[in-house]
């Protein structure tokens, strides 16, 4: 379907995600945080770059990952993106939402 | 994202079989990251997962698991419970699942608090030092019970 992002339409699913990371900038980013209600700093443009070299990497997203990234501890991800850090991280960085279960 | 009625999970783990223990954690840390609150008490055999010497040394139970479809005079034979162990524990590496130590840490990271029970750890004269440091405490189950006393809390024995 289709969506108004900063003045922008983009094709998302159901769910909110982005259909085509090519669509996804900055802007769009700002604008779906908005929505789950996450202010972006710093820190948390950093994580979405990490996120979104794995995902070009093809290297599927988890908890674990977060711990091993070098970028991030867990804790933090956990209290950049409250409640589904996984989720929100990858819907605000325009990826698929994750599959993994750990 | 979806919404869900639920809001806190806490687990009861009174087994020591790697099954069982992941189970509980991959159920608790999937919890987190549904924004869900979680817990586990440790009870009973649920309190080797927690042990420092112990928990890396968890095994698969071979007897008395029907799922393993191997007659239970096979499983019982020496080396078995080893082989099942080794093979289970590859397959979950291939699916990226942490050994148990890590486990706690990613747990104790997402903020899930872990409980060790009071009546257990004296059942099997344990010390404090030789639990993980990052137990959050010992508690009695009254005090356990006390902690699901908010609407959407579920508990859930394992």
């Amino acid at each position: 379907m289709k969506k108004m992002l900063a003045e922008k339409t983009v094709e998302v699913n159901e769910e909110g995600y982005l259909l085509q990371f090519a669509q996804w900038d900055k802007d769009i980013a700002n604008a779906i945080a908005v929505e789950e209600k996450v202010e972006l700093i710093d820190r948390h443009w950093k994580a979405i770059e990490w996120i979104q070299n794995e995902y070009k990497n093809d290297s599927p997203l988890s908890i674990r990952g977060i711990k091993n990234s070098g970028t991030l501890n867990i804790k933090e991800f956990y209290e950049l993106f409250p409640g589904g850090p996984l989720k929100k991280a990858s819907k605000i960085a325009g990826i698929p939402k994750p599959k993994s279960c750990i | 994202m979806s919404e869900t009625k639920v809001k806190k999970m806490l687990f009861i783990l009174s087994k020591a079989t790697l099954e069982n223990v992941y189970a509980a954690f991959i159920m608790a840390n999937g919890a987190r990251m549904e924004g869900i609150e979680a817990e586990i008490f440790f009870t009973f055999f649920g309190l080797e997962a927690i042990q420092k010497k112990k928990l890396e040394k968890l095994h698969v139970a071979t007897v008395g698991n029907p799922a393993m479809h191997m007659p239970t005079m096979l499983g019982a034979l020496p080396g078995m419970e080893a082989f099942a162990t080794n093979m289970m524990k590859k397959e979950m590496e291939k699916l990226n699942m942490p050994p148990v130590g890590e486990f706690l840490e990613i747990l104790k990271d997402s903020g899930v608090s872990l409980w060790a029970c009071k009546l257990a750890v004296e059942m099997f004269h344990l010390k404090e030092t030789d639990l993980i440091d990052d137990l959050d405490g010992i508690l009695t189950i009254g005090d356990f019970y006390g902690r699901a006393n908010e609407e959407g809390t579920h508990l859930l024995f394992i």
